[in-house]
């Protein structure tokens, strides 16, 4: 069930669209915001505070890699494996965290800490490589300073 | 980053306020720079339709890649008392071109220049709302438009009667969740709308038809910083900032192996040696020159023999490319050229929206098909397969630009590069490569 203050929250977000089902995607983070990903159930519910189908709601959840359909770590890691990110290097950058952190891309680890997953150009292509921990942008990445790095992230 | 380098009498308009890793400048210090002259202008001594006139004049195109002329796309918007409202102005803030990163520099670094360039915008076509559709990852640039959104509020040149004109504008901040295809014009409209973002039908054209149904302009977010200063300096000033028959200036970038990645303001029509040797530095030590994609990842490949041709949209064109985002990626000889036209496929196979049958099941293909080469199982008629494809996914042959685009760095690839095509082949592995089964993922 959708909580107080998220219906407080959708409410204040979804005043400025003219029909409330323009406001999906808003919708979508504003619950991701709260709880970390979309589970099915949420889905159902503020679908339904929407006005249209899980099966509608879900067409629009699946298209953004950015709304998560799947529990994931309380850091989430977005490497960029883009054209001039992968010139720099980008490869390095998962197998040095993959292994570090024993996970594949696309994986959480067993803590639930961290999620690894690749992202499409982060526009840091004079910096590369680059990726993102959550909302920071990490650029001129050197795999020397991946633990330093990755202590930041509790 | 270094974006004011070298000749000091140069203008750079767009970049005059900015200053990389500081905050953007606030309503006080853009407005004593000049800011929102021209709206005052324009709403006070123009009509809309003279303002579309002067943006004709001044010979600006497009920058977010397709290069249209933005004067004449705002023409085509129905006016007068029958045209449907509201009206829609869009800046395309959603920046994701592979190898491109000068909106967000103009983002993060003079908000206030996308909003007035809005207002003029939306007064040109008489549009009562706007919004800027941000990718989710600009977090700095959400940051300031948020302020200079809020400040322009304040000052009213938002919300109703702007500067006692009559003339009404909201403007409100749409903040995606990734995937390339919102970029796409049609593809922004419908995700704008709550919507799945695959491209839509034309004619009609969101022009007289877009956003729920309203006619409706989306601008890239180069292109709208442009307008204060047409307005202000003239159509005949612009004009003469740069070296070709485009009008304006440019902002360049250069990413790959060069000595200094950036980005610099420079006169549209400045020939890419200028670019890469002046301003970015030459290659870095130990790398040599094979290659260049021009405007980013959908752009066919230029090589040496390009490297005078000026950076304008018929120039680029006629050496066989597009000026695109005019933000360059350049290919040393210590990167495999195969791996990176996989590394390219691979985003767009990725990015397809999956609406329309060659995209959908040619990219992925075509993806596997270099990944084969890359992994060492290429196969002699591999090569033949790829041509095939850059015909039946090229234009004409798709709903929209993503598949056609996604070609073009393939087929001048295979023209370029086909000894290293060949060699993959015939050594089954990559050379680049210095141990066998790396992982490609």
């Amino acid at each position: 069930m959708l909580t107080q203050d998220e219906i407080r929250a959708l409410d204040d977000g979804l005043g400025r669209y003219p029909k409330k089902r323009s406001g999906t995607v808003d919708a979508l983070k504003i619950v991701q915001r709260r709880r970390g990903w979309i589970s099915n159930e949420v889905l159902r519910d503020l679908a339904e505070y929407l006005g249209m189908t899980a099966e509608e709601l879900e067409e629009v959840a699946t298209f953004y890699p950015l709304i998560f359909r799947r529990k994931v770590g309380r850091h989430v890691i977005r490497i960029c494996d883009s054209v001039s990110c992968w010139i720099a290097g980008s490869e390095d950058i998962v197998r040095r965290l993959s292994e570090t952190l024993g996970l594949q891309l696309g994986e959480t680890t067993a803590d639930g800490r961290f999620t690894l997953l690749p992202s499409a150009c982060l526009g840091a292509c004079d910096r590369a490589p680059a990726l993102m921990i959550d909302d920071d942008l990490i650029t001129d990445w050197n795999p020397a300073d991946a633990d330093r790095i990755l202590a930041r992230y509790p | 980053m270094k974006i004011n380098d070298g000749e000091e009498h140069m203008e750079r308009p767009l970049t005059k306020n900015i200053q990389p890793g500081k905050e953007p400048p606030d309503l006080a210090r853009y407005e004593r720079s000049g800011g929102y002259d021209a709206v005052r202008q324009a709403l006070r001594n123009l009509a809309p339709e003279q303002v579309t006139g002067i943006v004709k004049e001044s010979n600006l195109r497009g920058r977010g890649g397709a290069g249209f002329p933005t004067g004449a796309k705002w023409s085509y918007v129905p006016m007068g008392e029958k045209a449907l409202r509201p009206k829609y102005l869009i800046a395309n803030a959603d920046e994701m071109e592979p190898g491109s990163f000068k909106d967000r520099f103009l983002l993060e670094g003079d908000p206030h220049q996308l909003i007035e360039g809005m207002i003029l915008a939306a007064y040109a076509i008489q549009a009562a709302e706007g919004f800027i559709f941000l990718r989710e990852e600009y977090k700095l640039a959400e940051k300031g438009l948020r302020a200079a959104l809020a400040e322009a509020y304040r000052a009213g040149y938002l919300g109703k009667n702007i500067l006692g004109s009559g003339f009404h504008l909201e403007i409100g901040l749409h903040v995606s969740a990734g995937r390339y295809m919102c970029g796409e014009e049609t593809g922004l409209l419908n995700a704008l709308e709550g919507k799945r973002a695959v491209p839509r039908y034309r004619p009609p054209f969101p022009q007289s038809s877009g956003l729920w149904g309203g006619g409706t302009i989306v601008n890239n977010t180069e292109t709208l910083c442009n307008i204060p200063h047409i307005i202000r300096g003239g159509a005949e000033w612009f004009r003469a900032l740069s070296r070709s028959a485009d009008g304006g200036t440019k902002l360049y970038g250069a990413s790959g192996k060069v000595k200094r990645p950036g980005l610099w303001e420079l006169p549209m029509g400045t020939p890419i040696r200028e670019i890469l040797e002046e301003h970015a530095g030459g290659m870095r030590e130990g790398t040599m020159f094979r290659a260049l994609l021009p405007g980013g990842a959908s752009t066919n490949f230029l090589i040496e023999e390009h490297l005078d041709v000026p950076m304008d949209y018929a120039s680029v064109e006629k050496a066989g490319s597009r000026l695109g985002t005019g933000t360059m990626i350049v290919l040393d000889d210590g990167t495999c050229p195969v791996g990176m036209v996989h590394n390219l496929e691979k985003f767009f196979a990725r990015e397809s929206c999956g609406w329309c049958t060659p995209c959908r099941e040619g990219l992925p293909w075509t993806e596997k098909i270099l990944r084969a080469l890359e992994e060492g199982r290429g196969r002699e008629d591999h090569l033949a397969r790829l041509e095939r494809h850059t015909r039946l996914l090229g234009p004409g042959r798709t709903f929209c630009a993503l598949a056609p685009g996604a070609m073009e760095p393939l087929q001048s690839a295979l023209k370029y590069f086909r000894e290293d095509f060949e060699r993959h082949i015939r050594e089954k592995r990559c050379p680049w490569r210095v141990t066998h089964g790396d992982d490609l993922r």
